[in-house]
């Protein structure tokens, strides 16, 4: 499987199921990146990644009325590999709540609220004056402490995910610029505006990691970046650096599709590309590692669309980690009349807000909003009618129709044989359901169900064995009592039956000797 | 100002943590809309039927789309089931259309009310409904009036060429009502055994196939009209497969295990049965092909199902043809791979991405 993954990108392969959606992303690639002003507060929501559990182990490093420098770290949290807080201007903090945060479970999270004093003065900072001939683990150390994650959706710790591949033998380093999702284009933007910066991060995380070569890897359609970075690559110095172009079917961008598409290879379910000697960056994170390495300063701002056929004038935003979404979508002409949804991220994969008040956190890629007509449905939900459109569309190769049913019926152990954990809840099975059945919402609350049922399960298992143990425990108790007891009688007529004996025999001598006289 | 925006009001489960509502996008299709492409593609093949068997065609079809949607209301209201959607899914009409099209087009009324009463009340919703019937509901109801009823089953009336008395509609719909043709009349004078059945009939008196054959009912590879009846199915059944509303799978197994085994007897014995074209160009095999072995529910959902599906219904029906009391065998080979259905589901589940080998 090695073998095969070293050739990444000669030839392009095809991944099961996947829709062609329409691109949507020109709207707002037409006007370039833009800073928007201060807003007048920023909310940083302490926990910054994905992971359901929102309340994980955060601390706090600053208490209200501080005042803090642009960079310095606010706030820290310790699971999955941890991880620091910035923040994202200098200014005062006037907060510290729990607040709503741009989380699908809709809970709210620890934030520090941080009124900006204008100035954006810095902390201080250390660049790195040559990367080339820094050792990389005084780099990944640096990495560690800028707070960067993976900008692509998971938002798992950069330096972490570096860390682990470190241990094994990376060959290919894969930049994904295959922002497959509808209307988000921040990629698309930072590979248009920055090339030169996705080309340094390229270099970069190659050398921290010592890989042989570079792929990365764009959509077909993106025409222009294609070319942009063609060039790049034919200066001197980046001959270890490949641009493949895949063909654009969503879901693509996902990781293991992705290296299906360059490789033929499915990653198994239970490991990571690195044990085939892959590994997968978004772009984006390549561009922060690229910053935040030759500035020394760590991660602040990240780019984000704002965009949909909501918004007045779909564009691109450099925007300050913590600003409300409401500030965006005012330097973007504001809603237009009939935006009906406010989602972050993509059509196909996004969660809905409630409210715009909503700061920009880092796995923040996209703020979309639909209108009545993009959501409006045709018809309700209706039962399955069995037609297999979602498991000709499935990329992980899943009978949605057939997981659909047990997760309804709660057979938690069918449902994990048929591989509710292997759904990547892309969302193409709900999109072609002729009976509208919300089938992503049914597997991620199946998942939540199932691990539940099986932590259920493995409690009742442990109680079952503890039970088990103490039934022994307590018959081997007696069973020793017992032996005890009876050891002790068996003595007891043992010592009476010789105390018998010795009478007799007495009683003998005494009568022999008796009988003598 | 804060702008507040309603979340995805999407009635999902019992609690609705962590759920986004993702994907955004309602689908663009729907079941009403399956079942409305389905009922088009029928049609080149109905106007080819009404054409070779005159207007008791399109009156039984109508029939029995009546008699669905009332069962199908009166078992809605039952069940505590709001109308509007499931009436207007269009189910109980393509169940209704191609039971139409397996009836004699001169069988009385109540073979259609019998029918769509075990196809709507007992296969569909004792069955829970849309979406659950074990049993193609069609196929249950012509199976049950074609044994409850065999002469009002056989009365097949010729292709229009060959017929020397034509009924007009009022006649016609005087014919179902009253179940007695008009006066001038006789059943034996208008009603004509199928081609399947003279071949039937003609191998048990000892004949050859290419004897039975010289019979005008015959046509240049299948019954005459009966050929060209399949070949308009065949036409809406190829719109639906490029529309992507039912695989290739289960047609081509279907109709190639007819033709490839028909053919193995064919080729030792020609005059023993009839030839692959034959099979494929007479009775319900091109309609079952496309549009009664595809339905959805009641088949096979994984690909490699579907085309064991297929084939199963393809080698069954040349076997009751073949050895079986009735001349053709589409119905009950689609109801027996009906009951196989999942539990071939069970044994042709798909390798789930990045595991082993089931």
């Amino acid at each position: 499987m090695v073998e095969q993954a070293r050739l990444a990108g000669e030839q392009i392969h095809h991944f099961h199921g996947g829709l062609r959606l329409r691109h949507n992303k020109k709207v707002s690639c037409e006007t370039p990146l833009k800073r928007p002003s201060l807003p007048a507060l920023l909310k940083i929501p302490l926990v910054q990644h994905a992971d359901v559990n929102v309340q994980a182990h955060v601390h706090c490093l600053v208490h209200p009325g501080d005042v803090v420098l642009k960079g310095q770290a606010i706030g820290r949290f310790d699971d999955i590999g941890g991880g620091l807080v910035h923040a994202s201007t200098s200014g005062v903090v006037t907060d510290i709540s729990l607040q709503p945060i741009s989380h699908p479970s809709g809970q709210s999270g620890l934030c520090v609220s941080l009124e900006p004093d204008g100035r954006d003065a810095w902390c201080a900072y250390e660049p790195v004056s040559d990367w080339a001939h820094t050792e990389p683990l005084e780099l990944l150390e640096r990495l560690l402490r800028s707070g960067i994650v993976g900008l692509g959706g998971a938002v798992f710790p950069t330096g972490h995910k570096l860390q682990r591949a470190r241990q094994n033998q990376v060959h290919t380093l894969i930049l994904n610029g295959a922002e497959c999702e509808p209307y988000i284009s921040c990629d698309e933007m930072l590979m248009r505006e920055h090339p030169d910066r996705l080309l340094l991060g390229a270099h970069i995380l190659k050398h921290m990691l010592g890989a042989q070569r570079v792929l990365i890897a764009i959509e077909d359609q993106m025409g222009v970046i294609h070319r942009v970075l063609n060039q790049l690559i034919k200066k001197p110095g980046n001959e270890d650096i490949d641009v493949v172009k895949v063909t654009t079917i969503y879901p693509e961008g996902g990781e293991r599709q992705l290296i299906q598409v360059l490789t033929g290879l499915e990653v198994p379910a239970k490991g990571y590309p690195i044990d085939v000697g892959l590994i997968c960056f978004n772009v984006g994170t390549a561009g922060a590692v690229a910053q935040s390495i030759t500035s020394g300063r760590p991660m602040v701002e990240r780019i984000v669309s704002v965009t949909g056929p909501g918004i007045v004038r779909p564009r691109n935003f450099i925007a300050l980690l913590g600003t409300p979404i409401s500030h965006l979508v005012a330097h973007c002409d504001g809603y237009t009349d009939d935006a009906a949804r406010l989602i972050v991220g993509g059509p196909m994969m996004g969660y809905a807000l409630s409210a715009d008040d909503n700061p920009i956190i880092k796995a923040a890629n996209c703020i979309l909003v639909l209108t009545e007509q993009n959501i409006h449905n045709a018809q309700p939900e209706m039962p399955c009618i069995r037609c297999g459109a979602c498991a000709r569309v499935c990329p992980a190769i899943l009978l949605p129709q057939l997981l659909h049913q047990q997760v309804v019926d709660e057979l938690w152990a069918p449902a994990a044989d048929n591989g509710l954990n292997d759904c990547i809840e892309c969302g193409c099975c709900d999109f072609v359901c002729p009976s509208h059945i919300p089938l992503t919402d049914w597997f991620r609350y199946g998942k939540g169900a199932l691990d539940r049922a099986v932590a259920e399960d493995e409690r009742a298992e442990a109680a079952k064995l503890r039970f088990e143990a103490r039934n022994t425990r307590l018959s081997d108790r007696k069973d020793a009592r017992n032996e005890r007891i009876t050891a002790q009688k068996i003595s007891v007529r043992q010592d009476a039956r010789a105390r018998i004996d010795a009478l007799t025999n007495q009683a003998k001598d005494q009568e022999e000797s008796g009988g003598l006289k | 100002m804060t702008r507040r925006f309603d979340l995805p009001g999407r009635p999902v489960v019992k609690s609705g943590a962590g759920l986004s509502g993702a994907p955004h996008f309602p689908p663009q299709i729907t079941v009403a809309g399956v079942m409305r492409q389905v009922l088009y593609a029928l049609t080149p093949g109905v106007i080819a039927c009404t054409w070779f068997f005159g207007v008791g065609v399109l009156l039984q079809i109508l029939f029995a789309i009546s008699f669905a949607l009332l069962f199908e209301a009166l078992m809605l209201r039952l069940r505590g089931q709001p109308l509007r959607p499931f009436l207007g899914d269009y189910s109980a009409v393509v169940t209704a259309v191609l039971f139409a099209l397996c009836v004699p087009p001169l069988a009385p009324w109540w073979v259609a009310m019998t029918g769509m009463f075990f196809a709507i009340v007992i296969a569909k919703h004792l069955y829970g409904g849309l979406g659950r019937n074990l049993f193609n509901p069609a196929m249950i109801g012509y199976v049950v009036v074609l044994i409850s009823f065999p002469r009002e089953m056989t009365q097949w009336l010729p292709p229009q060429q060959l017929a020397t008395i034509q009924l007009d509609v009022l006649q016609s719909v005087l014919t179902i009502f009253t179940g007695h043709l008009p006066d001038a009349f006789s059943w034996d004078s208008i009603t004509q055994a199928t081609p399947l059945d003279s071949i039937r009939t003609g191998i048990s008196e000892g004949r050859t196939v290419s004897e039975i054959r010289q019979s005008p009912i015959f046509g240049d590879f299948g019954g005459l009209g009966w050929e060209w009846i399949a070949n308009w199915f065949a036409l809406g059944g190829f719109w639906l497969l490029w529309r992507r509303i039912i695989g290739w799978h289960v047609p081509v197994t279907m109709i190639g295990s007819v033709v490839l085994f028909s053919l193995a007897t064919y080729l030792v014995d020609p005059g023993a049965g009839p030839s692959p074209f034959q099979h494929v160009f007479s009775g319900a095999l091109v309609l079952g092909a496309f549009f009664i072995a595809t339905d959805p529910v009641s088949g096979c959902t994984s690909v490699r199902g579907k085309l064991w599906f297929g084939a199963g219904v393809g080698v069954l029906t040349l076997v009751i043809r073949s050895w079986g009391g009735y001349p053709d065998g589409v119905a009950f080979a689609v109801l027996l791979m009906n009951l196989a259905a999942p539990l071939i589901d069970r044994f042709t589940r798909p390798r789930i991405f990045g595991h082993d080998e089931v």
